[in-house]
């Protein structure tokens, strides 16, 4: 089928031009907001409440129109952007009425891929996020962690290019939190994304991010772009590390100048 | 079962104090039995023309069921049409309420007008009484659906055929079945309602209404009495199909399908 065919061979660099949100006559979201994340970039978006970051990435997703601006990702269509694209969601988002091979698989069933072949992608996607054993299971009967992994694991079943993750790990505990964190960046070691990652968290930021990019709040907009020194790959160790403090407490420091502005 | 074990003997020892009451108002107060036979007196009238009862329930309980079945179908196919568009629902709602509005006695004599008496209007007449739920608990299940699954399906460049049928039309089913559940008392109603006017008879006996018009006429308190206890029963029968259906359809995913003992 000529539509499973990769449309691109390459993983593209995302380029933001003066973007700009606003709902009808109303506040402005995010002004004119320029930058460009590289091919197998990873980029956290980090800033106070109200600056706009989710919405940036739901703009980036085409999932909510552009005011002015725009945003390119190579020569991409749409429907080919969104083919290479995944979206993870601050809650795992999983449908309840299908079990956990059925939520993984759902992106393989839209595209009418057969059934083997779908089932051959979950087995490897739900190893890969070691819940192979759950397989059968309904979501209500997961953690919240587990919930994420089967949302993670659904994401990269449809092998993206592109991720983009909204406070994916916002509502799990710190233990759970730091975990995921890795396994991200395990995964992440295995395929060549570009990733665009917002959160709240200057730690998770720093840990996970090539750069960090510092919005303010009302209207969005871009005030700071922090590249993280620390070398890869980066493990649970990194964290213990006086670099990694230096560069957490810089960050912070920047945030709350931000947040005063 | 515990729990199911512990209402059904409260609701028995209620049902037990009830009787021993009626028969003891009987005594006290010297009613004649035109006016209120004893529970005796109805269970011998239900025995001796079990025949012509079952004959009732059977013709009652396939009109109703057959409208109510009817009803959930062109209900969902109506709700898979208004959750497309606001649009939809803004032009044709009003409508639906209206469907729930309208008297159906005041229906019923039309609706016998056009299609004539018999099984067929008193089917259709359920299925009017049953539409208005079904669409309307139905239609806001799937117009409830959380913004960002909806998200997760245009990422997966997914058509609008998809979403509705893959995303809406699964989210609604527990709303679905709150419709069913509505309608499912309102048929049996409806459909007794429907055959005081429009009689459905088979040589000579009727559907439930049917009956009970006739009983009354006759002055036939005993077995007007075991014809409202056979309409209740068949009520409380499909109540508890659908209770059933619901279980069996939701209980794995669904947290409002859980039974107790499985918390």
């Amino acid at each position: 089928m000529s539509a499973a065919a990769d449309p691109v061979t390459r993983t593209p660099a995302i380029v933001l031009e003066n973007v700009t949100k606003q709902y009808g006559q109303g506040a402005t979201i995010l002004d004119n907001l320029s930058a460009t994340i590289a091919p197998e970039e990873f980029v956290s978006i980090i800033g106070p409440s109200g600056c706009g970051k989710s919405t940036l990435l739901k703009l980036i997703a085409g999932l909510s129109p552009i005011t002015s601006g725009k945003v390119v990702m190579e020569r991409l269509t749409r429907v080919n952007a969104r083919r290479i694209t995944s979206f993870i969601f601050q809650d795992s988002t999983l449908l309840p009425w299908r079990t956990v091979r059925t939520n993984v698989g759902l992106g393989l069933e839209l595209e009418h891929a057969s059934k083997a072949a779908r089932n051959e992608t979950v087995d490897t996607m739900l190893k890969l996020v070691g819940l192979a054993d759950v397989a059968e299971k309904y979501p209500r009967e997961l953690s919240g962690g587990m919930k994420m992994r089967v949302s993670i694991a659904r994401a990269l079943a449809s092998r993206p290019r592109v991720l983009l993750l909204d406070e994916p790990f916002a509502a799990l505990d710190e233990i759970t939190r730091d975990r995921m964190n890795e396994e991200l960046l395990r995964l992440r070691e295995q395929h060549a994304w570009t990733v665009l990652f917002v959160t709240h968290s200057v730690a998770e930021a720093v840990f996970l991010s090539n750069r960090i990019l510092v919005l303010a709040a009302h209207p969005g907009r871009l005030v700071h772009d922090i590249a993280v020194p620390l070398a890869w790959p980066r493990t649970a160790e990194t964290r213990d590390s006086g670099e990694f403090d230096e560069v957490v407490s810089q960050v912070s420091r920047t945030l709350r100048e931000v947040q005063n502005l | 079962m515990k729990p199911i074990v512990r209402t059904g003997i409260s609701a028995l020892g209620i049902f037990l104090t009830l009787l021993l009451a009626w028969m003891r108002i009987i005594v006290l107060f010297k009613i004649p039995s035109y006016m209120l036979p004893t529970p005796a007196q109805v269970l011998s009238a239900a025995i001796t023309r079990f025949g012509s009862l079952t004959t009732s329930l059977w013709i009652t309980g396939s009109a109703a069921a057959g409208g109510l079945i009817v009803a959930i179908v062109v209900g969902v196919a109506i709700a898979l049409v208004f959750a497309q568009s606001r649009w939809t629902r803004r032009m044709f709602y009003p409508y639906t309420i209206l469907l729930q509005t309208v008297p159906i006695v005041a229906v019923a004599p039309l609706i016998l007008m056009w299609v004539g008496p018999g099984l067929l209007s008193v089917t259709l007449i359920a299925f009017i009484i049953c539409l208005a739920p079904i669409i309307a608990n139905t239609t806001q299940g799937m117009i409830s659906v959380d913004r960002n699954l909806v998200d997760l399906f245009v990422m997966n460049n997914s058509s609008q055929a998809q979403i509705l049928l893959k995303l809406r039309l699964p989210h609604a089913m527990p709303s679905l079945f709150t419709g069913i559940r509505i309608s499912s008392g309102i048929s049996v109603i409806g459909a007794i309602t429907a055959e005081l006017f429009a009689g459905s008879a088979r040589v000579g006996v009727g559907g439930i209404g049917y009956a009970i018009q006739y009983a009354s006429a006759q002055l036939q308190t005993d077995y007007l009495f075991a014809l409202v206890a056979a309409a209740a029963a068949l009520g409380f029968a499909f109540f508890f199909i659908v209770m059933f259906l619901e279980w069996y359809f939701l209980h794995k995913w669904h947290e409002s399908a859980l039974t107790p003992e499985e918390d």
